[in-house]
């Protein structure tokens, strides 16, 4: 079947099979950021946002996603810039597979409440698995950037 | 994984029903259980353009679509007000954010499932189920009904007045419950639903009137004990049946003095 997806702002037309699903598509077209984790819907490693909402791309059919607007890592390199250092800083960074996902889904909760308690990045971020490093880090890392964006 | 041979997005009800009249097809709701599965699908029937997606209020009742997100739920200010955040409190540690925008109110209550955080919290209240042929069916009894070729439309609450608490007990956040707890004073009669046991929710009304007068610790320790007792429980990997009999009667207690609680706040507003 023929769809059309905007991926990172870019107008696609593919021809996909009926179950394809969108991180296979997102990952075809190029963005690999976008990672096959646990296979149940539960680590956060596919996130992406689909019209500027957080979804699992493991779970979803491209076909459901045509028409609508994906946006990856990839496409969000200048947001994502702005609080990265923080997470590194803290050293919350190890193997660094899940961080893609973690990305995203910060960005996410950071747009939906630009000013978030700790309860509530660790609600928002609790379908983020990460093996290495106790979340801590993490969550010093957002908190260092909210700080320092009250300071600037 | 499921393979699917074709994906339709149905432009009406009718062509829904129709085409999950074959064993073969399948309504795909969120996708979040059925990808979980194996087998074949001929045709995977999605609602996304049906405009269900959307809880509407009025003066007498919410009305879901089948559509509608976990985390549309968490998040509607007139449902949570409603039910004293008792929805919110279901749905928010299922899984992720990212899950929780595409699991749908229809997927979860069609599936009937044992560990349903969803299931319980609505048979809790004075909430029906509107099925494409069926019509509109108490939730109470829809849960119990064997698997059939009907399609979910939408899921209704009255706003019969009255007061609601919902918790659960979990190994971790994010995790399946071990039991779940839903309560609800509705025309002043007390219920407990009780989900996650590990099978299908079930439901204990206040039939010896042990609540009828001043709610007490006392009291609310009898009711939680009678509610035990009624519940059959069973074991798997997350937990015994006698733990689970345990934990029905701490929440059991814990959410009637917090619900006792929130109507006396709500007295003196």
């Amino acid at each position: 079947m023929d769809i059309q997806i905007t991926l990172n702002g870019k107008k696609i037309t593919d021809n996909v099979d009926a179950d394809m699903l969108l991180i296979d598509f997102v990952r075809k077209h190029g963005c690999l950021s976008v990672k096959r984790g646990c296979e149940t819907a539960n680590c956060g490693l596919c996130t992406v946002l689909m019209d500027d909402t957080p979804i699992l791309s493991c779970s979803m059919l491209v076909a459901r996603a045509a028409g609508h607007n994906i946006t990856t890592l990839e496409g969000l390199q200048e947001e994502a810039s702005e609080f990265v250092g923080f997470i590194a800083d803290q050293g919350a960074d190890q193997c660094g597979f899940c961080n893609p996902g973690f990305v995203m889904n910060t960005i996410a909760l950071l747009r939906e409440n630009p000013n978030p308690t700790d309860d509530e990045i660790r609600a928002f971020l609790a379908g983020n698995l990460c093996r290495c490093s106790g979340y801590e880090g993490q969550l010093r890392g957002i908190r260092a950037f909210l700080d320092s964006r009250k300071e600037n | 994984m499921v393979t699917i041979q074709k994906y339709v997005r149905a432009q009406s009800l009718e062509e829904a029903y129709q085409l999950n009249q074959a064993k073969t097809n399948k309504i795909i709701g969120g996708m979040l259980w059925l990808k979980m599965g194996s087998g074949n699908i001929s045709t995977a029937i999605d609602l996304c353009d049906l405009g269900l997606n959307t809880i509407e209020e009025n003066d007498k009742q919410f009305s879901i679509g089948a559509s509608v997100t976990l985390r549309q739920l968490e998040l509607h200010q007139g449902l949570n007000s409603y039910t004293n955040n008792a929805i919110c409190n279901a749905v928010k540690d299922i899984v992720g954010v990212q899950f929780r925008n595409l699991a749908t109110i229809g997927g979860s209550i069609w599936g009937r499932f044992g560990f349903s955080d969803v299931l319980t919290c609505f048979m809790a209240m004075d909430c029906y189920v509107e099925l494409f042929n069926a019509g509109v069916i108490p939730i109470s009894k829809f849960a119990y009904m064997k698997y059939d070729n009907d399609l979910i439309i939408r899921i209704i609450v009255k706003k019969t007045p009255g007061y609601f608490n919902y918790s659960s007990m979990r190994a971790q956040r994010t995790d399946f419950p071990i039991i779940a707890c839903a309560l609800s004073c509705i025309n002043g009669k007390y219920t407990a639903v009780i989900g996650a046991r590990p099978h299908r929710a079930m439901s204990v009304t206040d039939n010896e009137n042990i609540l009828s007068g001043e709610i007490t610790e006392e009291s609310a320790d009898k009711f939680a004990k009678y509610v035990a007792e009624n519940i059959k429980t069973g074991s798997n990997s997350r937990g015994s049946a006698s733990y689970r009999k345990q934990l029905i009667e701490v929440l059991t207690k814990r959410g009637i003095l917090s619900m006792i609680s929130s109507m006396k706040e709500g007295e003196h507003k």
